[in-house]
């Protein structure tokens, strides 16, 4: 029994987590954001068993995500209209799952016939497709305003009615968990392993007699299965859904969300997920570019840290796997890096939203708030000055950078020696 | 009749800019192996360097200098970017590009504004060249037309019957041999970056003034660019003249004659006063559906010739 829990421990720090989690953050809109990031969590998920675990480069995941998203609002206004019988709410993720996993196993048919460069471009073909279909088939997409439904529908087990933002968190975060732990296990399944191979040696996983065609069009099922099952947890959240949640734009978030967590691992996309949704809700209304540092960082990623967030920490594990005090050695080379890369990105971010604000044709007057601060755009020394900040930091940086790259040489020599003694 | 030859005329022209863009992308491509999704973005940066240049000195300068400039930016983008990213494999190629995507969509927000710019034809081309049963045929699109043709002879000559060509020919099929040679592989795909990006950008300052230059042009043209080398057979020149040409007057037809699929849906058992998504599917026009047709082209390519018109190899 101890044994269980021991080895289960992470789920059941997950689950407690979810659960008490409202009781800190308990204002509405931190409950809306953290059922959206739960929402992500799955999908982000979902995704990765493409990306990361099937080598499957999807432009267009999105497509399974919105389309289980418009079966289950319309599920919930028949339901309403007493067109359809009843059908409990909090199942209705798994109608939604049903429906990704319809039209995962239609289209990953046509499109896991290839992979790599070809099954992108697929991908980013049936993307197209469909957000150009919400503006065909009105009826059922109803263009760009999408559709609504009312989620407090039929008989009231135990009094949840779903009318409440802390219910649908809840009813969220049961169904996140449910998902990871399922997630999860199907990556120790032989499935998740082959996955794996026709990833790594597609040559060679066909040679051992597997069809790395059946392989991959499994794993895009199963994936958009989740997606679908995210999907209608998304219908659910909003009582809403538009083809903004089936398109291009969303598909290239869960992207960017993933591999900046980690696509290497399986609690990247759990960060990258939690995180982007956190920046996106808070960044989103600070700055009218914040994709423009959204994608820089994007691309500082992939020069820099391929491995993701997840990456950069589990480097860390033989460290503390050897001694946990050696971590104690990179602290102030971490520390030194961190604020001279701030004082940096603080310069360049001022020059950034300044040039922004010249150039927009909507903004009033010529004084900007930055940092508190009120900036006369039209004078040259706020330019000079938050220049000069950049440029301060960019040197900063080149002292502090190579300062950790040594620490961080000193203590793999250290724990390569203790590994050998 | 009029009308089908100023369609077949229109889209041809839009054909033609379809395979300025793709060309450089299907070179690159077969190059490299690399899909730079950024490459529509390198046309929309050719349309607006092109504004701003043309707003100062003219357009003529603009027609030079534009493509110049974007080749550069190109060439950079391979020698600072793609050589560093390499090391990490093709998923990590594309996903550089599709980073660069977006960070180019929003920098020309950010610098020329999120509305239209108002990039006009030059007004020594603003005029009706001549005209054609009933219908005015406008100089400009005229000189379109006779830019592209020469881009695209020019650019046969150049791989098929110069040294130079013949070095970026060996450098696609056998890179090791052409190095051992003494030629500089690197350095030859990098110029091969530039030159395609450079051809976009021709396509962006011809066509921006046409097409509309906004910061949405990017991610409307991408796609369809896509669709015609995979059609063209990826890495295949021949290819990517028929595949453009063919979506460029389908397209176009689709939408000029507006044919009603009426018929069709009532044959296919959907009854003329349908409700609900029946009557989405009855009121259906080949111009509202024109948007999707490369796309449903792309797929049953793949379906049925997955390598593609020209294509040598399995993608």
């Amino acid at each position: 029994m101890i044994q269980l829990l021991k080895k289960n421990s992470i789920w059941i720090l997950a689950g407690f987590v979810i659960l008490v989690l409202p009781l800190v953050f308990s204002s509405g809109f931190a409950i809306s954001l953290m059922g959206l990031m739960g929402i992500m969590v799955i999908f982000a998920l979902a995704y990765n068993m493409l990306l990361g675990q099937g080598g499957m480069l999807s432009f267009g995941h999105a497509v399974y995500f919105g389309l289980a998203g418009y079966f289950t609002i319309h599920f919930i206004n028949l339901m309403s209209e007493g067109a359809i019988g009843y059908f409990p709410v909090s199942l209705l993720p798994l109608f939604g799952g049903l429906v990704g996993l319809f039209f995962g196993v239609l289209i990953g048919f046509v499109s896991t016939r290839r992979a790599g460069t070809i099954f992108a471009l697929i991908s980013l073909g049936f993307v197209e497709m469909m957000t150009a279909l919400a503006f065909i088939l009105i009826t059922f997409f109803n263009g760009e305003e999408g559709i609504q439904a009312d989620r407090w529908v039929g008989p009231e087990p135990l009094g949840i009615t779903f009318g409440s933002g802390i219910q649908v968190y809840y009813l969220i975060g049961v169904w996140c968990l449910i998902a990871m732990i399922a997630m999860y296990a199907l990556t120790k399944t032989p499935f998740g392993r082959m996955s794996n191979a026709v990833r790594d040696n597609p040559e060679r996983a066909q040679f051992v007699g597997y069809s790395t065609q059946r392989v991959r069009w499994m794993a895009f099922a199963l994936s958009s299965f989740f997606a679908g099952l995210a999907g209608a947890l998304y219908a659910l959240h909003f009582e809403h859904i538009g083809y903004e949640a089936a398109g291009l734009e969303l598909s290239g978030e869960i992207l960017l969300a993933t591999y900046m967590g980690g696509a290497g691992h399986f609690l990247g996309p759990i960060v990258g997920a939690i995180l982007f949704t956190f920046l996106k809700g808070v960044l989103s209304d600070l700055s009218s570019v914040w994709y423009l540092y959204l994608g820089t960082v994007f691309l500082l990623t992939i020069l820099f840290a391929p491995t993701g967030i997840a990456g950069l920490i589990l480097r860390h594990e033989p460290i503390w796997k050897t001694d946990v005090r050696l971590l104690g050695k990179m602290v102030l080379p971490y520390l030194g890096a961190l604020i001279t890369l701030l004082i940096a990105t603080g310069g360049i971010i001022a020059l950034i939203e300044m040039i922004n604000f010249v150039a927009d044709e909507y903004s009033q007057g010529s004084i900007l708030s930055i940092y508190g601060i009120a900036v006369e755009t039209t004078s040259f020394i706020p330019w000079l000055a938050f220049g000069f900040i950049a440029l301060i930091g960019i040197g900063l940086c080149r002292l502090t950078f190579p300062f950790v790259t040594r620490n961080w040489d000193a203590i793999m020599d250290t724990v390569k020696e203790r590994m050998l003694r | 009749m009029n009308a089908l030859i100023f369609s077949i005329f229109n889209g041809t022209l839009y054909g033609l800019l379809l395979f300025m863009i793709s060309s450089g992308l299907t070179l690159i491509f077969s190059m490299m192996g690399v899909l730079n999704l950024a490459h529509s973005s390198l046309f929309m940066l050719g349309a607006y360097f092109a504004y701003s240049i043309s707003t100062v000195v003219g357009f003529w300068p603009a027609l030079i200098f534009a493509p110049l400039i974007v080749g550069v930016i190109g060439a950079l983008i391979e020698r600072y970017g793609l050589r560093r990213v390499h090391k990490y494999g093709h998923v990590a190629e594309l996903l550089f590009t599709f980073g660069l995507f977006y960070v180019f969509e929003d920098l020309v927000q950010m610098v020329w504004g999120k509305v239209p710019l108002p990039y006009k034809i030059p007004e020594s081309l603003n005029f009706a060249l001549f005209t054609w049963m009933g219908l005015e045929y406008s100089a400009y699109r005229v000189f379109m037309v006779l830019i592209s043709l020469g881009i695209m002879v020019a650019l046969y000559w150049l791989i098929a019957r110069t040294r130079v060509g013949l070095i970026i020919q060996g450098s696609l099929t056998h890179p090791h041999m052409v190095a051992a040679l003494g030629h500089n592989v690197p350095r030859v795909f990098m110029m091969t970056f530039g030159f395609g990006s450079a051809l976009a950008a021709v396509a962006g300052v011809l066509g921006g003034n046409v097409l509309g230059t906004e910061p949405a042009m990017a991610a409307q043209l991408g796609p369809i660019i896509f669709v015609v080398i995979v059609i063209g057979g990826l890495g295949s020149l021949g290819g990517a003249v028929i595949a453009s040409l063919a979506i460029g007057i389908l397209t176009n037809m689709a939408i000029s004659y507006d044919i009603s699929f009426k018929t069709f849906f009532v044959a296919l058992g959907v009854s003329p006063d349908a409700v609900g998504v029946g009557q989405d599917l009855i009121a259906t026009t080949s111009g509202s559906i024109a948007p999707i047709l490369p796309y449903l082209l792309l797929v049953l390519m793949l379906i049925f010739r997955p390598r593609g018109l020209f294509g040598t190899r399995d993608a």
